[in-house]
């Protein structure tokens, strides 16, 4: 996948900018705050529909304004399409592929698949298990849309459940036959999810593995998944939880509480990994997402790099420009502070490189 | 918007509170009023009151009626075997339209969703288990909405009904697509309740 053009019309900080990009490599370089990350942001949004940054579309309209537009010429497989996100305050987001509206903005997800790696990467190693989750949810949605539907049912039906857990405690009253419906749906959708999140992380780890082998050398990283549902008796294991549901008004079995544990040489990541072990442990996760997206689609989806050199030594720096040179990675967005950073790392990167300087309100390519 | 009066903002206020009127139209309502005869808004405030205190609701099947049967539920001519249930007063509107359909209605006034606060026991759920368990009803059809809601409400509804010994029925489903019975249009509304099939749950 390639994005020829980019026109902004009062997203975040920029007021109005078009861009054209000719290279499979993009590096976009500029002082703190001028809006690099906010340039790979609108690239995000025409791929997810949304901020991978500021989940509320208002917040991410210029202030004063009151609606923003994001409108890209993508090339897919040969063909250009015309991909528009807008948002006014007050109305429903909309998105329109080739000006055609999409009923629904799901059906857009996996359609022009993009991977960020972002500085914000790390807290998926220290925060909580729904991070993890989101991780993995996020890419298998992209490339399976029955896992995406399960989830969609799982998820609502879960608040369901959840909400008349409440209710009863609240009417002190209780209903097992409306609850069993819930449960029935529960383990329906949660043990596809539970499948395809076991089958897909053993497609996905050899990717990881060797992602995080070039980046690190021999330092053997893993990912264990742990589920409820690997008990078996999905059906048996929610009623057996029914009386403890109750009292603590949530439900507490589900696929709804798996993890991913990430481990370094069979330890916990997040213990026992340096800032740069955690760093490049992370970046192959995203390039093994990359890496499984290409596999499923056939074609490679657009790579964002934010920040990405930050924290890294120069050894593990040299060992991600050959993975950028020898990977044959379509096109790769990059951003940097530093102009000399860039410049050595564009002596390294063989393909074709175009620099762009952002600064107050716009960017200029510089060569 | 700036109004010139404070009695012409409470006014627009209350009005655009109605579904799909929108602050101008709500303008532009209240000064074609004003502009009317007096008689013309206190007929309307006074037909708006009465309706409010004065409507009933059918005692059997909770439809709208001016009388404690509701005419439906009186008609000799109506087929009490079967019950359709409905989430709503204009899904009856809607499927008496389309003319297909010669039983009973029940109205349940809404459908199951914890989430916004609605169990069983705020929906007119006991009454219509009670008309179940009358020999004369042999058949009780949900017509739903196609939502995950509709799902839960028709399987809750067939779970209870089970031990009665009535045959539940399903309307044709695929045809309001994620959306209510009111938006189906007569024909393919009509169609699906000819076509209805039985509703099977697992025990
Ligand atoms: N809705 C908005 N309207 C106007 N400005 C905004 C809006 N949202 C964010 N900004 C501005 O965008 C700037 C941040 O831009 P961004 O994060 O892209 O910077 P950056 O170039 O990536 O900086 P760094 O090098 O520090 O990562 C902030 O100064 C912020 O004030
Ligand atoms: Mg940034
Ligand atoms: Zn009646």
């Amino acid at each position: 996948m390639f994005i020829k053009r980019l026109r902004l019309v009062n997203f975040k900080n920029y007021r109005k900018i078009d861009i054209t990009f000719k290279s499979n490599v993009v590096s976009l370089i500029g002082r703190n705050g001028m809006g690099k990350t906010n340039l790979l942001d609108a690239i995000y949004y025409l791929s997810f529909t949304k901020s991978a940054i500021n989940s509320s579309d208002q917040q991410n309209i210029n202030h004063g304004e009151d609606f923003f537009s994001i409108i890209g010429t993508l090339n897919k497989e040969s063909k250009n399409y015309k991909v528009q996100c807008s948002y006014q305050n007050g109305l429903k987001k909309v998105f329109h592929v080739d000006d055609c509206p999409y009923e629904k903005l799901s059906d857009h997800i996996g359609e022009f698949p993009a991977v960020l790696i972002s500085p914000n990467d790390t807290d998926l190693v220290r925060e909580w298990s729904d991070l993890r989750r989101k991780f993995f949810d996020t890419l298998l949605c992209q490339i399976d849309k029955e896992y995406f539907q399960c989830l969609v049912k799982y998820n609502h039906y879960l608040k369901q459940r959840n909400s008349l857990l409440k209710l009863f405690a609240e009417r002190k009253n209780q209903d097992r036959e409306l609850i069993e419906k819930y449960d029935l749906e529960l383990v329906i959708s949660g043990s596809v999810i539970w499948e395809k999140r076991r089958d897909y992380l053993a497609a996905y780890l050899p990717y990881f593995e060797s992602y995080y082998r070039k980046l690190a050398g021999k330092e053997v990283a893993q990912i264990a998944y742990q589920s409820d549902y690997a008990k078996g008796d999905f059906y048996e294991n929610f009623k057996k939880h029914y009386a403890r549901d109750l009292a603590t008004q949530r439900t507490g079995f589900g696929i709804h509480r798996d993890d991913f544990e990430f481990l370094l040489a069979g330890k916990p990541l997040k213990k026992i990994g340096s800032q740069g072990q955690q760093k490049s442990f992370v970046i192959a996760l995203r390039l093994g997402q990359y890496a499984m997206i290409c596999n499923e689609k056939k074609f490679k989806p657009i790579l964002l790099l934010d920040d990405i050199f930050d924290k890294l030594d120069d050894e593990r720096i040299k060992s991600l420009s050959k993975i950028l040179n020898e990977d044959s990675l379509g096109q790769i967005f990059i951003t940097d502070a530093r102009m000399e950073r860039t410049q050595e790392l564009v002596k390294e990167i063989e393909a074709e490189v175009e620099i762009f300087e952002v600064v107050k309100d716009g960017v200029h390519k510089i060569s | 918007m700036q109004y010139p009066s404070k009695l012409i903002e409470d006014a627009v206020s209350e009005v655009s509170k109605l579904p799909g009127i929108g602050k101008k139209t709500a303008l532009r309502l209240v000064l074609h009023l004003l502009k009317q005869e007096e008689i013309v808004t206190s007929a309307l405030s006074k037909s708006l009151q009465q309706l409010r205190q004065e409507i009933r609701y059918c005692a059997t099947c909770f439809n709208i009626s001016d009388t404690d049967t509701c005419n439906i539920c009186a008609s000799h001519r109506r087929d009490k075997s079967i019950i359709c249930v409905v989430e709503d007063i204009p899904d009856v509107l809607a499927i008496e339209n389309t003319g297909q359909f010669n039983g009973l209605y029940h109205v349940l006034g809404g459908i199951i969703s914890p989430m916004n606060g609605i169990g069983p026991e705020d929906l007119n759920i006991d009454r219509l288990i009670q008309r179940g368990s009358d020999d004369v009803v042999k058949e009780v059809i949900m017509a739903l909405s196609a939502t995950m809601e509709g799902d839960t409400t028709s399987f809750y509804l067939t779970k209870r009904l089970k031990p009665h010994n009535v045959r539940v029925s399903v309307i044709a489903r695929g045809v309001p697509v994620g959306g209510e019975l009111e938006y189906a249009d007569e024909i393919t509304l009509g169609r699906s309740i000819v076509t209805r099939s039985p509703y099977n749950i697992a025990d």
